[in-house]
């Protein structure tokens, strides 16, 4: 069969996106395939650009590499323009002379960075953002600058305004319209966002238009707006839209839109039969879509279309959920309310920086759009009711209020039509998730590589999971619960396995019921589990090989393979003498410090080989481990209390002390964080932590199940007024409860939220004893508590343990050269690969500083 | 995989881990040596992770998914076969392997010359 050659201009994510996906289809072997990228290096996530500025490694944004082309036999010319198209000829050629005929052409050029044509823009030092050189360029300016502006507070604006902060300049921003994100955003939630993005520092102009930029006399550039203001700055970024890239099309006489952008047909397909356009340089319908699922969609109707398959673009969505400087901002439909006849509900909480606004139809029957900034919990849920065309509830409003009771107003897998969109990216309908599980394919991790949901922003993970565990316990399927596949039970099977038949080691358990040799996920469970019933020492030569990464050098191991050290700070009180100690071993071992949010501090940047002696040096000292590597007790953080505070009714410090090294050491099935305020402010943010204690005028209120983190909970309060003999009563029994009963690696927020029965179930089974265990409970709490050794001290004192598993090479005293560090404000980082491909050019120096 | 020329001591059996790795200095490479008694094996593979670029695997869990024995890497926690030291998530990575035997208690590494 002759094949036909099929040409792509363009390697940018929808480029790759449509090679990827051809190469995958069935229609690949008809097809020669050439790609021309423009840029030194492949197809990169432009999307989390940011990211860079953390890492300066351009293979963390890389979406795919050249083994890929490669092995697909795809040619891929990188750092080659494409320069002209002779539609006459079908002959594509480069900016170095290279001619490539096409049966079929794709256009996926994207879009270039708008810049307004404003006297001074193209002064030094005045920058766009949009590729990796792009961002060479703003570093290397950010060393020398002090201030950096922005110009355009859009998405992409703070996104770069937030890599300025980063790098360390005083960031403002100057917006035209006069919000920020004024096409995401209502009147409402822009003022929010600029609230909180100012409580970050960040300095916001809004309604400023920018007519020039000149001189200036303090900083390099000095803008000028058209009310006569006037803003200086070393470096400007200008992020004030994008436009498509069509200057090929034009030249080639395809139909352009009158504002730019190469026209095409619901087939992607433009006034060229044989020409196709894709992504951002694409106009359909009048319409640029500049957010990656569009182009995304596109791609993979193209690649339908080519297998003669009858799909169609219809146009994209742009709701949209994403975090801005951390804060949380989403998007959906109508979000300007623009709909005849539309109404609101609303809510805001000015405390905590959180606006919600559903815009629902006349009837209130539909959801036309929705802004949420600060909380977009509700995201996944609303979008599903604007894209499926739900019914609302009878109170709407009770999808954005706040959960007062524990119940919030989400969305059930099983109220969601067959048609609901569950994976945006990969545009994956629940309908599809049916099939598959119509044909047997039950596990989640089938479904996901088959269907790639949840792979790509990840953000549906969640409600993936609900919809597959939903449908299979609706085809009576048990939903198994399955540690691994070496054993068939649950943790908490295990646990009573271990319990009642006295197992104590794993290769026990795993040969009387398991299979295989084990693996990353049981085996760390079932150390946890032996470690919370019999507490041996978790180094010994039966439970060492089971720990994970950290506890198994009982340190925590860090991107660069050295270790972090964190000796236990009871309560966070320190003598000025162990305060002292703790600096003179991080000087002595040229480590990095810094103070952890649990009131402790950390010390980065140890060797292997140098761990037993630096805790020879803080044992000796009198500390302990702080389990920092381990699930278990972390820490009791604590205010000041009674004994200093002019507000305090109870000693918090007192009591933080005694329940940390009461519970120190306790193997859990995650972190165990605690915290104890002296007083109803608050300090120790006792109610975002799994136990917190709140004193009161008669006693202590006892607060379980908070947390804190990526998913936060408020604590629920669990009984008032205690003495403290009770209060540590009932903590006893609640840790061992939750140890004995919790999955592998979860927390006792969704470990209560899971509970059926919950709160009230808890307590009648800690305060009124309904199981008839707490006895037991309190025993098996007494006897981890008698058993408690530091594990450090342990360790010291065992020769062969030191010799063997804290030595580097097995058969050499050479330490790691891989470990390269440099100096930042004053301390120890590891270096980037670029710092070290440069250090390496220039050898010795280096090791001396580790 | 062609003989290798030359057999390189670099520890006794005693001084590996069962169940867990140890890492070697062989000619200047990091070599990961893993030790599993309950199959009654051993591998070598190389201890560098490529996905974090750090010198790392020696220090991973072992265990065996779908039947292939594996190493965890203790950064993002990919899976290598000790077999082939093939990368169970993502196909296009490899990490090198070696040859390693059990020689009189001497584990010895392959090298090509």
């Amino acid at each position: 069969m002759q094949r036909k050659k099929l040409v792509v201009i363009g390697n940018g994510m929808v480029g790759h996106h449509f090679i990827e996906a051809l190469v995958q289809s069935p229609c690949r072997n008809e097809f020669e395939l050439v790609v021309f990228g423009e840029e030194p290096r492949p197809a990169y996530d432009r999307v989390h650009l940011t990211s860079y500025f953390a890492t300066r490694n351009p293979n963390d944004l890389a979406l795919t590499n050249l083994d890929f082309y490669r092995s697909h036999q795809v040619t891929l010319y990188l750092g080659e323009r494409v320069i002209e198209i002779d539609r006459s000829r079908k002959t594509v050629y480069s900016q170095h002379g290279r001619a490539e005929s096409y049966d079929l052409l794709v256009l996926a050029t994207g879009s270039y960075p708008f810049v307004p044509p404003i006297p001074g823009h193209d002064r030094p030092a005045c920058l766009v953002y949009r590729t990796l050189e792009d961002l060479e360029a703003i570093i290397a300016e950010a060393a020398i600058s002090r201030r950096g502006v922005v110009i355009g507070g859009g998405l992409l604006g703070l996104e770069a305004a937030k890599a300025l902060m980063d790098l360390g300049l005083e960031t403002h921003v100057v917006e035209f319209a006069p919000r920020l994100m004024a096409v995401q955003l209502d009147e409402e939630g822009g003022a929010m966002l600029r609230r909180k993005v100012e409580a970050l520092g960040l300095i916001v102009h809004a309604s400023k238009n920018t007519q020039a930029i000149a001189e200036g006399s303090f900083y390099r550039h000095r803008l000028e707006f058209a009310d006569g203001d006037c803003l200086e700055a070393d470096l400007v970024v200008f992020s004030a839209g994008i436009r498509p890239r069509d200057e090929l099309a034009r030249k080639a006489g395809l139909e352009v839109g009158p504002r730019g952008g190469i026209v095409v047909d619901d087939c992607l397909r433009t006034s060229d039969p044989e020409i196709y356009a894709i992504g951002e340089c694409a106009l359909w319908n009048n319409q640029i879509f500049g957010l990656v699922a569009p182009g995304y969609h596109m791609a993979k109707v193209l690649v339908g279309h080519l297998n003669g398959q009858t799909t169609y673009f219809a146009g994209a969505d742009l709701s949209t959920k994403l975090k801005l400087m951390g804060v949380e901002v989403g998007a959906i439909g109508d979000s300007h309310g623009r709909t005849p006849g539309a109404r609101d509900f609303v809510y805001k909480n000015e405390c905590s920086g959180i606006y919600k606004r559903l815009i629902v139809s006349s009837d209130g029957q539909k959801l036309l759009g929705a802004v949420l900034v600060g909380d977009t919990e509700p995201y996944d849920a609303l979008l599903q009711y604007y894209r499926s065309g739900l019914d609302l509830p009878q109170q709407p409003e009770s999808l954005i209020l706040p959960a007062l009771h524990g119940k919030s107003g989400g969305l059930g897998p099983d109220a969601l039509p067959a048609s609901a969109t569950i994976c945006s990216c990969h545009n994956v309908s629940k309908e599809r998730i049916l099939e598959l599980i119509d044909q047997g394919v039950e596990a989640l991790a089938d479904i996901k590589a088959t269907t790639r949901a949840s792979t790509g922003c990840g953000g549906c993970a969640g409600l993936l999971k609900s919809v597959v565990e939903a449908e299979l316990k609706k085809r009576g399927v048990q939903v198994k619960k399955d540690l691994c596949e070496h054993f068939p039970y649950s943790r908490q099977e295990l646990y009573h396995i271990i319990r009642t038949e006295e197992i104590h080691t794993f290769d026990e358990l795993l040969t009387k019921h398991g299979q295989g040799l084990g693996c990353d996920v049981c085996k760390p469970a079932v150390a946890s589990i032996l470690a919370s019933y019999w507490n041996e020492y978790v180094l010994s030569d039966r439970h060492f090989k089971l720990q994970d990464t950290n506890d198994f050098r009982l340190a925590n191991m860090q991107k660069d393979g050295t270790y972090s050290v964190v000796p236990r700070i009871p309560g966070g009180e320190i003598t000025p003498d162990k305060l002292i100690i703790l600096g003179e071993v991080a000087k002595k071992y040229g480590l990095y410090t810094k103070i952890t949010g649990a009131q402790r501090i950390d010390l980065f940047g140890a060797r292997l080989e140098q761990l037993p002696l630096i805790w020879k040096d803080l044992v000796e000292a009198g500390f302990e481990s702080g389990h920092a590597y381990a699930k278990a007790l972390r820490t009791v953080k604590s205010c000041v209390g009674s004994t200093w505070c002019r507000y305090g009714v109870q000693d918090s410090v007192g009591l933080a002390i005694l329940l940390e090294n009461r519970y120190k050491g306790l193997r859990a099935p995650h972190k165990i964080k605690m915290a104890v305020s002296g007083c109803t402010r608050e300090c120790a943010e006792a109610q975002g932590k799994d136990v917190g204690v709140i004193a009161t005028d008669k006693g202590w209120n006892l607060y379980v199940c908070g947390n804190g983190g990526m998913k936060p909970r408020h604590a629920d309060l669990f009984a008032t007024d205690l003495d403290t003999d009770t209060l540590i009563q009932y903590i006893d029994r609640f840790l061992m409860f939750y140890v004995r009963t919790a999955d592998r690696l979860q927390r006792t927020a969704v470990w209560l939220e899971n509970l059926e029965g919950g709160l009230e179930y808890l307590r009648e089974v800690i305060i009124e004893d309904k199981l008839g265990i707490c006895a037991e409970l309190e025993q098996q709490m007494q006897r981890i508590i008698a058993s408690y050794e530091c594990e450090w001290k342990k360790t010291l004192e065992n020769e062969e343990i030191l010799r063997k598993r804290f030595r580097f090479f097995v058969n050499s005293d050479a330490t790691d050269d891989n470990v390269v560090f440099v100096t930042e404000r004053g301390q120890i980082r590891p270096a980037t690969l670029e710092e070290k491909k440069r250090l390496k050019e220039i050898p010795l120096e280096l090791e001396a500083a580790s | 995989m062609t003989e290798p020329t030359v057999w390189i001591r670099v520890c006794t059996l005693k001084d590996l881990e069962p169940d867990a790795g140890v890492c070697a200095l062989v000619e200047g490479e990091q070599v990961a040596i893993f030790y599993l008694p309950r199959i009654d094996q051993v591998y070598a593979i190389s201890n560098f992770d490529p996905f974090s670029g750090a010198n790392v695997l020696a220090r991973g869990l072992t265990g065996s998914l779908g039947g292939e024995p594996v190493v965890a890497s203790p950064i993002y926690k990919q899976h290598f076969s000790l077999k082939t030291g093939r990368c169970l998530e993502d196909g296009q990575v490899a990490v090198p392997t070696y040859p390693v035997r059990i020689v009189h208690d001497w584990v010895e590494v392959g090298v090509s010359k």
